[in-house]
Parts: structure tokens; C-alpha cells; sequence
């Protein structure tokens, strides 16, 4: 199993603030990575470093051996990095069709072949009914999985899902945990911030911890629910001991 | 929509304003319809940059203009034959976009700093036509009369009515075709989000420019029909305001990111403006200027305000409306 | 080689015009930085504000000076009640659309103006338009002096009025933090309302100051306003320091280039000027963020 993307030693600053501190990590090909972290711990700055949006004022990143720190969004989106847009960006007047279509013209020239693709795409993730609705018109549930039809469409080899699960109520939830595993099992390499944990859990194989922008703890999902400064950075200083003694204390 | 539907009803159009002379003779009227034909390519142009792909121009006048004393100065000054300089003055339009496209959309201006930017352009050939000896300065330049379909002059209105008609299906069928394809549905994208374009692999800077030239190729061609029309030019015809008041107002009013938006709009627009020039003559016994200006601005805002996406908007929310009282 | 006493008047003079253009460029850039929007139609409520200041004086032979406080009033009211009645419900709060708005303002005013007045220049004829006042051995246009101390008078004035009063305070507050100011209870349409009015005060304070020295007809305005957009880019947008600087810098480049280039080539410095900056600055020489 290669490795897709290498982080190297990524710094971003906003001003005075350090939002990125020297960040390094490696994602495996065809895994589902999971970047978690308290708000602020600088995860969607560090997505848009990787999808290019931001330029780190030092650092690297490598995508499939190529050095692809200086090159701009949509070259990298050509080289197969795609990613999700934390707030939503629907083309808001163009129908779900267009919207995916979009995406699909990167892989498509000919138009038949693009709207041929968007409809397969959105089969996928559960768009197919609503192919036709203006984008606009769609539920937040609804949008979100916009937002993964039209990256996907892009054929990516990476995919950066940021927060994609966020405000979908249980059952929403359970329709798109298996999509997203289904994506993987194609081959998709995915790298997700998210903030619902029981998700990351059941989805990812790995996962980096990330907390006042710098990395803190990495490792499976079990190991890092157990890891004492995980909770701290979560829960606030001691908070680790705290629930430490309070659950020797039950025992 | 289908491919035959998509094409077709821009031939149908194109057949249905080519059997107007057939129905009369009267040369106001036919005037009338040619200078309309020429707004209407102009904001077919506008359109294209704006009404797809977002990027509201306020200068228009700086294609227009180029495309109209191109054709001049290369016939009067260089000598060459009318047909030969169309091609050229269209392309020196085409070019003038890309150059102010280049450095705009390099620079990352948008909204109203690129509206600025295109109506500062404007100005500066303006002023530079007006003092320049090539344009022949605020003296302006006369296109020699021959009348001879050879040199694009007619002795009959109606076949540069059909000639100008022509343009605007020509103009109508590539802005048809790029919607039908991969640039054109980028260049949507890119009015609609930008952000979201870019992370989709569009490259937003080189379909924004594409967008330009050919938006100015566009307009540069209803530059070369106004020169081969009235045969005279100065810098503030050339490139004065009003036609890319015009240019922009059309498509806005008809239906901006439509077909046949800019078509419509130009033929309210103008028809109006004639009329209420009538009318306020009729009132004062004379021509009072500005009036139909004055209009044009109240039919902006007013659309703005009630009709967002212009006439042809208004009309498919009726017609949806109606479906959906009856049903 | 020109000789140093005309280049110094070129220099005093430029100071003088561009005080004026400063003035102008002030209303336009405390529109953008509360608004957020660029008004197209400012070069046009600036040929109404004159051609007021002119029909005063034609129909009643009102003073230019005397004019300059009601008038000042009267454009504040209007400004308010254009922004509240026509661009705040027409806009439905897209800048695309205030854009479209602000044009199609400016279109009306224009050829209004047309209609009415005809495309003939017009100036009004007052004793002092030619006075001078020597001032250390050089001698200096006297209603050009009185518009320079109107100006810093009004800006000052504006500065105290928004550093210092309530509602100073919650123009600012909308300025930085829209969304934040409502949440405190600002009134968020008032606040923009009253700052357009403010800038169509500034138009017809300079309005008063031009017209004894300076014609009119429906399309002055513009001249002024590619002046004043000039100005307010290079002064970075929405800064009022910026503003008044640029005044003074675009007045003495155009004075200078008047007097080396000759008139209308001088024009075309200015929106090369404008051009460069745009392209190469777009958040101004004083760095207001855009």
C-alpha cells in the first residue's frame, strides 16, 4: 500500500496567528484518513492547503510524487485531488444535473459523455431522483451530497470531505456512511475532517489528531479515543485524569 | 431541450425577422430594424461575458469601437477591400478583449472593480480616438460612399437588413453552441462559484478570458455593421457611452444568461425609446434628448428590482404560474 | 523647461483642484466602506448638486457660498431617501444588483438633466470668481482658497462626527461587522441611508465650491467621477485618509500633465493612472482591505 499524499512540515500563518504549525503526514492509497481535532485546530486551513487554496508559508505537499505545493486549484484537481466545501457551494442556479456536470467535463469533452456521467454519479450517491430540481432547492442533506457528487465526478484519486456529515440527522447518516465506504472500495483515497465521531469511528482506518494547529496524536480510531492527550486537547487540561479516576472510582 | 429544438429555434427566429422587409417598404421602419439588429449583436457579445459567465462590463464601447474604425481605417487608410477588413477589425476587437481580459482577470478583478476597469478602458480609447490622426481625431472618419455590394454598401436597405441579420444568427448560434458545451457550462460555473469551479479543475482565469475575446469578437462585429451602416464615425459614437449602456442594458432587461434574452431586450428597449420620443415630441413640438435614456434607466432598476433574471424570466414564472393555477 | 514659478503654480494649483476632487472622493469611499458598494451614480448627483447651486443662482440670485448649507441638507435628505426607497428594496441586497442600481441612477440623473437643460454649458457669473489673494508674493485664486478650507472644515467635521457620535459609532460598526452590528440592535438600512446621505452631502458641499469657478452641463459629472474612483482605488477603498490624500495627489498629476501633455491628453493620464492601480493594487496605496 503506497502513500497518496505526504503533508511535509506545513506552516500557515493568518497576521500574527499560526493557524498550521509545522504539520507532517503521510495518507495511504485506497484508506479512508480521518483529520479530527477541536474547532480551531486549523484542519480546514490545512484542507485548503492541500487542494491549494492557501499557500503554506512553508512546507510541502506531495501528491502521487509530484510536488504539487506551488501549483494552483485547478491544476491539481487535473492531477485527481478533489475536495468538498465545508459550507456548501452549490452552483445555486443550475440544476443537480449541471451542477455534477461540472465536475464530470474535467474527465468528459463531448457533453453526451458528461451528462451520461453525472447521471451515473448521482445514482451513486442518491441524486438520481432529484437530478432535475435546481440546486437551490435542495435540503442541507441534499446539498452535502451535491457537494461529494460533484467532486466525485471529477474522477479524483484523493478526496477531501470536509465536514460532509455535518448537521445530518441518524438516518441521513446511515444512507451515507456506505457510500462513502463504497467510494473507497473503487480505489478512492479519501482524507475527511469531521466532527461526528461515531462516523469516523465505523469509517476511517486511520486518523491524525490535530489541535491548535499542530499535529498531536495519530494512530487507529481505537488508539486515539484511548489517548489521554486527545481527550485533554478535547476536554480541557486534566480532563484526561479526571475521567481517568472517575472511571477507576466506578470500578 | 434538443439538439434540432436548441438550433432550430434560433433558424425559426432568423426566418421570421428575414420575411419582415418582404412586408414593407418603408425605409424609417427599415432603418429602424437594422440599427436594432446591430444593438442586438453588440448585446449578444455583452451577454456572453456577462449574462453567462457574470462578469458585468461597463465598456463595451471599447470592442465596438475598435471593430467599427478598424473597419474604417483599414478601407480609408490602408486600402483594403470592405469584406478583407471585416475579418480584421473583428479580430482587433477580439484582441482589444483579450489584452483587457489578461490583465483584469490576472489581477483577480471582479464585480464592480472589473466594471470600472472595462469602462476606464473605454474611456482611454475614447480619448485617444478623439486626438489621434488615424481616427482622424474629433473630425472623425468618412467611409468613401460606393455603393456596391463589393465594398459592403447596398443600394437596397433590405439587403443590409439581411446581412445584419445574418450577424445577429450567427452570434445567436455560438452563443447556442457554447451553451451546449464544455466551456460554456465552466463559464457558468465560474458565474455561479467561482471557489467551487476552481476545485472542480476549472481553470476560471482562461475560460474568463476565452469568455472576453470572444464577447468582444461579438461586439466588434456590430462595430463593423454600424461603420458599414452610416459610413461615418467620431471617438464619441465610436466609443462613447451609450452603447455600452445599450450592450449591457439589452441582455439585462430581455434576460441576461439567455439565448435570445438580448434580442428581446434590445427590441423593447429601442421600440420603447422610439415611442416615447414620439410621444414627448408630439407634447413639446420638438426632440427633447435624453428622454429615452431616462427610460432606459427606470427599466433597469425596475427590472432589476421585480424581473431578476429580465423579460424572459418574468414570462417562464407566468407561464409555470398559469400550469400551476390550471393544474 | 517650464520656469519654477509656473510649476509652482501648477503645484498650488493642483492642491487646489484636488481638495475638491478629495471631497468628492470622500462621499464615494465612505459609500463603499459602509455599503461595500461602488456608486456609479455619484458623478451624477454630483451635475444635479451643480446644476442646483446654478438654477439658485440664475432664478434667484442666490449666492454659490449661501446655497452650499441648505443645499447640503436638502442632498443629505435626498441620499437617505434614495438609498431607503429606491437601492435598499430594489437590490435585495446583491451587490451585482446595487451595481446595476447605481447605473441605472446615474443613467436617469444624466439625461434628466439632458432633457431639461440641453447639452449647452452653463456657469454662473459671480464678482469674486476672478479674486485673488497674495499669499507670500504668489497670488492665488480666492474662491479656490475658500474651497480648500471648506474642505478640511467638512472632512474634519465628518472625522469628529464619526469618531464621536452615536451614530458615527454605528456607521463604523456596520462598516467593520455587518452582520455583528444588527445583532446589537444597529438598524442596519437606517445606518447605510444615512451614510449614502452623507455622501451626497459631500457632492453638494462640492457642488458649492466648484460652481463659481466651473461650468456645467449634464455630463460633468462623469469627468469627476472617473476622477474620484481614481482616487478612492488609489486612496484604498473605503478609507478616508486615503481618500484625501489621493485628492491631492490625482489633483497635482492632472495639473501637471495639463501643463506638459495639454488637456485631453492629460485626461488619459489619470485613467492610466486609475488602470495601474486597479491592476496592480486593488486594495490601495494605504492598504484598506478590499
Amino acid at each position: 500500500m503506497g502513500t497518496l499524499l505526504t503533508v511535509e512540515n506545513v506552516t500557515v500563518r493568518f497576521g500574527g496567528l499560526v493557524a498550521v504549525d509545522r504539520a507532517s503526514f503521510t495518507v495511504a492509497e485506497s484508506t479512508i484518513t480521518g483529520l479530527i481535532g477541536p474547532n480551531g485546530a486549523g484542519k480546514t486551513t490545512l484542507f485548503a492547503v492541500v487542494s491549494g487554496f492557501l499557500a503554506p508559508q512553508q512546507g510541502r505537499i506531495v501528491f502521487a510524487g509530484a510536488d504539487v505545493t506551488r501549483e494552483p486549484v485547478h491544476v491539481r484537481a487535473r492531477r485527481g485531488i478533489a475536495r468538498t466545501f465545508q459550507i456548501v457551494q452549490p452552483f445555486a442556479g443550475l440544476s443537480v444535473r449541471e451542477n455534477i456536470a461540472v465536475g464530470a467535463y474535467l474527465r468528459h469533452r463531448d457533453r453526451a459523455d458528461a451528462l451520461a456521467e453525472a447521471d451515473r454519479v448521482a445514482c451513486r450517491v442518491g441524486l438520481d431522483r432529484l437530478l432535475h430540481l435546481p440546486a437551490a432547492a435542495l435540503t442541507v442533506a441534499g446539498r452535502k451530497r451535491l457537494e461529494l457528487a460533484r467532486a466525485l465526478a471529477t474522477r479524483p484519486r484523493l478526496l477531501l470531505l470536509d465536514e460532509v456529515l455535518a448537521g445530518l440527522n441518524p438516518s441521513e447518516l446511515r444512507d451515507v456512511l456506505p457510500i462513502i465506504r463504497a467510494i473507497r472500495d473503487e480505489g478512492v483515497t479519501i482524507l475527511m475532517v469531521e466532527h461526528v465521531m461515531q462516523a469516523v469511528m465505523s469509517l476511517c482506518e486511520h486518523v491524525h489528531v490535530l489541535a491548535q494547529g499542530r499535529l498531536l496524536a495519530q494512530g487507529t480510531p481505537a488508539e486515539i479515543a484511548r489517548d489521554p492527550r486527545v481527550i485533554e486537547a478535547y476536554l480541557g487540561h486534566g480532563a484526561a485524569q479526571r475521567l481517568g479516576s472517575g472511571a477507576s472510582g466506578h470500578a | 431541450m434538443s439538439k434540432a429544438s436548441a438550433y432550430g429555434s434560433v433558424l425559426a427566429l432568423g426566418a421570421a425577422l428575414g420575411a419582415l422587409p418582404l412586408a414593407t417598404e418603408s425605409n424609417v421602419l427599415l432603418n429602424f430594424l437594422i440599427f436594432l439588429l446591430i444593438v442586438a449583436v453588440a448585446a449578444t457579445g455583452w451577454n456572453l461575458l456577462g449574462g453567462y459567465g457574470g462578469q458585468f462590463s461597463f465598456g463595451h464601447a471599447a470592442f465596438f469601437g475598435t471593430g467599427a474604425y478598424g473597419m474604417a481605417i483599414l478601407q480609408e487608410r490602408a486600402g483594403l477591400n470592405a469584406w478583407a477588413a471585416l475579418p480584421i477589425a473583428i479580430a482587433l476587437g477580439a484582441a482589444v478583449g483579450r489584452v483587457i481580459g489578461v490583465l483584469a482577470f490576472r489581477a483577480r478583478l471582479r464585480g464592480s472593480y472589473f466594471a470600472l476597469v472595462t469602462l476606464a478602458f473605454a474611456e482611454v480609447l475614447r480619448i485617444l480616438a478623439n486626438v489621434l490622426p488615424m481616427t482622424g481625431g474629433a473630425a472623425g472618419i468618412l467611409i468613401r460612399l460606393r455603393i456596391d455590394p463589393w465594398h459592403f454598401q447596398f443600394a437596397d436597405r433590405r439587403v443590409f437588413y439581411w446581412v445584419a441579420l445574418g450577424f445577429l444568427v450567427g452570434a445567436l448560434l455560438l452563443v447556442r453552441a457554447m451553451e451546449r458545451c464544455r466551456f460554456g457550462a465552466w463559464l457558468v460555473a465560474v458565474r455561479e462559484n467561482e471557489d467551487a469551479a476552481c476545485a472542480l479543475g476549472v481553470d476560471t482565469v482562461a475560460v474568463k478570458v476565452a469568455a472576453i475575446t470572444l464577447s468582444a469578437a461579438i461586439t466588434a462585429a456590430a462595430g463593423c455593421l454600424y461603420a458599414q451602416k452610416f459610413l461615418y464615425l467620431d471617438a464619441a459614437i465610436a466609443y462613447g457611452p451609450w452603447i455600452s449602456v445599450e450592450a449591457l442594458l439589452a441582455p439585462v432587461i430581455g434576460g441576461a444568461g439567455t439565448v435570445f434574452g438580448p434580442v428581446l431586450g434590445a427590441l423593447v428597449l429601442l421600440g420603447l425609446g422610439e415611442l416615447t420620443k414620439a410621444w414627448i415630441g408630439t407634447l413639446t413640438g420638438g426632440a427633447v434628448p435624453g428622454v429615452d435614456l431616462v427610460l432606459f434607466g427606470v427599466l433597469l432598476i425596475l427590472c432589476v428590482a421585480f424581473a431578476p433574471r429580465g423579460i424572459l424570466g418574468l414570462l417562464s414564472r407566468l407561464r409555470f404560474g398559469l400550469r400551476w393555477a390550471r393544474s | 523647461m517650464q520656469s519654477p514659478e509656473i510649476l509652482l503654480a501648477a503645484l498650488l494649483n493642483g492642491v487646489m483642484t484636488g481638495a475638491i476632487y478629495a471631497l468628492i472622493a470622500v462621499g464615494l469611499t465612505l459609500v463603499y466602506g459602509v455599503l461595500h458598494i461602488i456608486n456609479f451614480a455619484h458623478g451624477a448627483i454630483l451635475t444635479a448638486a451643480m446644476f442646483a447651486v446654478y438654477v439658485l443662482h440664475a432664478a434667484w440670485g442666490v449666492d454659490p457660498y449661501l446655497a452650499l448649507l441648505p443645499l447640503t441638507v436638502c442632498f443629505f435628505v435626498l441620499g437617505y431617501a434614495v438609498q431607503r426607497l429606491i437601492i435598499g428594496p430594489a437590490s435585495h441586497g446583491d451587490d451585482g444588483n446595487i451595481l446595476l442600481i447605481t447605473l441605472g441612477l446615474a443613467i436617469i440623473i444624466e439625461n434628466a438633466l439632458l432633457a431639461v437643460f440641453r447639452s449647452d454649458t452653463r456657469s454662473i457669473d459671480v464678482a469674486y470668481a476672478f479674486s485673488v489673494v497674495e499669499v507670500g508674493g504668489l497670488f492665488l485664486s480666492l474662491p479656490r482658497v475658500l474651497a480648500v478650507a471648506v474642505v478640511l472644515a467638512v472632512v474634519v467635521l465628518l472625522w469628529l462626527f464619526l469618531a464621536r457620535s452615536r451614530t458615527g459609532a454605528a456607521i463604523r460598526a456596520v462598516a467593520k461587522e455587518k452582520m455583528g452590528a444588527e445583532l446589537c440592535g444597529i438598524d442596519v438600512a437606517r445606518i447605510y441611508a444615512v451614510t449614502f446621505g452623507l455622501g451626497a452631502a459631500c457632492l453638494a458641499v462640492a457642488a458649492s465650491l466648484l460652481m463659481p469657478t466651473y461650468l456645467v452641463n449634464p455630463r460633468v459629472g462623469n469627468a469627476f467621477v472617473l476622477v474620484a474612483f481614481t482616487i478612492v482605488v488609489l486612496g484604498g477603498m473605503g478609507s478616508i485618509p486615503g481618500a484625501l490624500l489621493g485628492g491631492l495627489v490625482i489633483g497635482v498629476v492632472e495639473s501637471f500633465s495639463g501643463l506638459f501633455m495639454g488637456e485631453s491628453l492629460g485626461q488619459i493620464g489619470i485613467f492610466l493612472i486609475f488602470i495601474l492601480v486597479l491592476l496592480v493594487r486593488p486594495t490601495g496605496l494605504f492598504g484598506a482591505k478590499a
